[in-house]
């Protein structure tokens, strides 16, 4: 039995996406800047991309803009909004949970002369507006806050945080990376205050190397890619067509059953938790109080410190048994760096070191989680007797 | 410009009668280390000399790399080569070498002729005084120096004539394949490619063993194996890798031992493992990436207690070298990026607190007895499912 719960690594494709992609590369393969008719045919797919993002956020598709993923839409958006807004300020706001790719664009502005705030966050890896005001300032350039966590699953009040940083200082760009959150969550940036919005298509079921950043038609954005002036001279190079068009396929088709899936990805955190709840040792990060199954807390994603096993140990006896999971943070090390995200939440040195993520999607079945549990079940006693200290 | 290679080996000189077993030795290695390069070459051996030509394009720098990792050559010359055209020809061909090759024109030179076909019309010293005469007309700014000097031209009059003056340092050593074979205990870590590289210096071929436990490895650290065999295998030709399923061995090493003695068994049955693997497969020792105190299980003691399970001579190549310089061998032959890359060997994820630096033999051989219920089946389970992979 083959049981992938690494989605929130990356997901399958779903098989119209690779079809819509097929039939671009191979079939209507064009230039969109050309003037023939292949270009025009090329052109069409690109604002069908454009229109379906547009739709679904409910914004206008002139703000949409297809980059190479999720990592590029935040850096485009974090260097971008700071550099090009730099006479209003030299501040920065961010949480300390928040993927590389705010965490690092950070850094680098940081030695550009920008001052970072990173706020902290809760039990329940979640940032307090209270910080988030005290945090604001006349000259606050940039705040980004992600949707919802990578590693834990946590959401942040997104809308109410929004209408704070508006309300305190309407020039302020509101940057949300919501690589994990969309369609998960329904987001709608202008209802939330929203100016910068990143997206990643190999996590909703669509392509790897393709992405999107909502730029509200407002935003000023310096370029971060220079070249033949494609996308509005905002985001030069050739449009990656079939990857918008492939990703755009797999939006429409999980927002068509938007419902029932977030229904079933709950129903099966649920029973995931309780079932691990069984166990002796095991803790569950990030839950909200008084929500035991999750609620409140991203649907497809649990993390769960196991005590006395090493996440790697854990992750590759799963594994044996055809069940796919990731280990707290990404890279597994002789000396592991720590998850920055687990060390923000406070847990203890042991979670540190065995902490394992399972993230699930609409192709994820009870069956599965039930396989899962009892695998471990099986193996996390004896893997505690051995590698136990 | 160049087109053939003087390929000059230093030891072989010195072997009696076994000295053309090294000469077809060096040649199969040179062989089959252009094999992968861009290009054909002949390969020839003419009174102790090998000269390696290109039958037409090549890539210089590809050709020179790829003749730097074959042991058993002490320097390489480019060597321009042309027909006999008359000494007029050669002339100009010998100044044209000079002006292509040392574009200051400034330096001190000395010509050395020699003549393997005597009906040549010149003499050996004619040529070199009339050569000279010819460059020090083209290039006012050199002189002669014939005790020192900073060109040494060589002018090889043969069915062609050769012309070189470079020589680029090989990295010495004995070809692969004259000195028999021996099993290298492959970690993953930094050391142990490196012991290989020294003992194949010697002329020895290399296989290799190395001891994988999923689920406490992962597949990553096996392929990080591989990856470093191949390195090795550049230098060493094909590898043939042994990849043993060890977990059962260490849990039950885990079970029935005293944890600070774990690592200490563990190794004794590597040991043995791999002796026994190099038995069957007709190697003639063993090699292993130890230094003196490096880790509790090299120390003194350690080494001892894990040298006595085997009867095959165990070689050590960095027994005497710090880490420091382990790690610049491992820089220069190029394992060292992918040594240092984090996955777990099996080495360090049972790790007690506290192993023994001193294992008392009596006291290990007694706690091994523990062991004797199971560890006979598990010993030949483990070899029975041996994975070989031939890396190259």
């Amino acid at each position: 039995m083959e049981v992938y719960l690494d989605n929130s690594a990356t997901t399958r494709v779903l098989p119209e996406a690779a079809e819509l992609m097929n039939q671009i590369m191979c079939v209507e393969y064009g230039n969109p800047s050309s003037l023939h008719m292949k270009g025009v045919m090329a052109e069409q797919y690109m604002r069908y991309a454009k229109e379906t993002f547009a739709k679904l956020l409910k914004v206008n598709e002139k703000e949409i803009y297809f980059t190479s993923g999720g990592t590029e839409s935040d850096n485009m958006a974090l260097i971008g909004g700071a550099l090009a807004n730099r006479r209003r300020g030299n501040r920065l706001i961010t949480t300390r949970i928040e993927h590389p790719a705010v965490l690092q664009p950070m850094r680098y502005l940081e030695s550009l002369g920008f001052n970072v705030t990173y706020l902290p966050v809760d039990k329940s890896g979640r940032i307090s507006l209270e910080d988030l005001e005290a945090a604001m300032t006349h000259d606050t350039v940039l705040v980004s806050i992600m949707h919802t966590n990578n590693e834990i699953g946590s959401i942040q009040p997104i809308a109410e945080a929004g209408a704070l940083i508006k309300r305190m200082n309407p020039d302020t760009l509101f940057h949300v990376d919501a690589v994990q959150g969309f369609g998960k969550a329904l987001i709608y940036p202008k209802k939330a205050g929203i100016d910068l919005l990143s997206i990643s298509g190999h996590k909703i079921h669509g392509p790897k190397g393709v992405g999107v950043l909502y730029v509200g038609d407002k935003v000023k954005l310096q370029p971060i890619i220079y070249g033949g002036g494609q996308q509005f001279n905002l985001r030069s190079g050739t449009e990656n067509v079939p990857g918008a068009a492939g990703m755009a396929k797999a939006a429409e088709l999980l927002y068509a059953h938007y419902n029932e899936d977030i229904v079933h990805l709950a129903r099966c955190k649920s029973r995931l938790i309780r079932g691990l709840q069984k166990m002796e040792g095991i803790r569950i990060n990030a839950l909200v109080p008084d929500f035991p199954d999750g609620e409140h807390t991203a649907p497809h994603i649990v993390s769960v410190s196991v005590s006395g096993v090493r996440s790697e140990v854990l992750l590759h006896a799963l594994e044996e048994k055809g069940i796919y999971v990731s280990a707290g943070s990404a890279c597994s090390a002789r000396r592991p760096q720590p998850s920055a995200t687990l060390r923000a939440l406070g847990v203890e040195n042991w979670a540190l070191e065995s902490t394992i993520r399972l993230s699930f999607s609409v192709y994820t079945t009870e069956e599965e989680i039930d396989y899962t549990l009892r695998t471990m079940y099986d193996k996390i006693p004896i893997l505690r007797k051995y590698a136990g200290k | 410009m160049f087109s053939a290679f003087l390929i000059k080996y230093a030891e072989i000189g010195v072997k009696g009668k076994n000295r053309y077993l090294f000469e077809e030795a060096l040649v199969h290695q040179i062989k089959s280390a252009l094999r992968k390069c861009e290009g054909e070459f002949e390969i020839r051996r003419t009174q102790g000399r090998i000269y390696v030509e290109a039958a037409g394009e090549f890539d210089y720098d590809e050709t020179v790399e790829s003749l730097c990792r074959v042991f058993g050559i002490s320097s390489i010359c480019p060597v321009v080569y042309v027909e006999d055209e008359g000494f007029e020809k050669l002339c100009d061909t010998v100044v044209g070498f000079l002006r292509d090759v040392y574009p200051e024109r400034n330096k001190s030179f000395k010509v050395n002729a020699r003549r393997a076909r005597k009906n040549y019309p010149k003499s050996s010293m004619e040529i070199n005084a009339d050569l000279g005469e010819a460059i020090l007309n083209a290039f006012p700014g050199m002189r002669v120096d014939v005790r020192n000097p900073e060109i040494m031209l060589n002018v090889e009059i043969r069915e062609k004539i050769y012309i070189y003056s470079l020589e680029i340092p090989g990295p010495g050593g004995m070809p692969v394949g004259t000195g028999g074979k021996a099993m290298l205990l492959l970690s993953g870590g930094i050391d142990s490619p490196v012991a290989g590289y020294m003992i194949a210096k010697r002329g020895v071929k290399i296989d290799a063993v190395y001891f994988h436990a999923p689920p406490y490895t992962s597949e990553r650290a096996k392929q990080k194996v591989i990856d470093l065999a191949r390195i090795v295998s550049r230098y060493t030709g094909p590898v043939y890798l042994h990849v043993i399923n060890f977990t059962d061995i260490q849990l039950y090493i885990h079970e029935k031992c005293p944890h600070e003695e774990l690592t200490i068994v563990m190794r004794r049955y590597m040991m043995r493992i791999a002796e026994h693997i190099a038995k069957e497969t007709e190697c003639l020792g063993l090699i292993t990436g130890e230094s003196i105190g490096q880790v509790a299980s090299q120390t003194m003691s350690s080494l001892a207690a894990t040298n006595e399970v085997c009867s095959l001579p165990v070689y050590r190549p960095l027994i005497g070298f710090d880490k420091k310089e382990i790690i610049e061998l491992a820089q220069k032959i190029g394992s060292y990026e992918t040594s240092i890359l984090p996955y777990e060997d099996c080495c360090t994820i049972f790790v007690a607190k506290h192993p023994v630096t001193k294992p008392n033999l009596n006291v290990i051989r007694r706690h091994e007895r523990n062991l004797e219920e199971k560890i006979g089946d598990l010993f030949k389970t483990a070899i029975e499912n041996d994975e070989l992979i031939i890396v190259e």
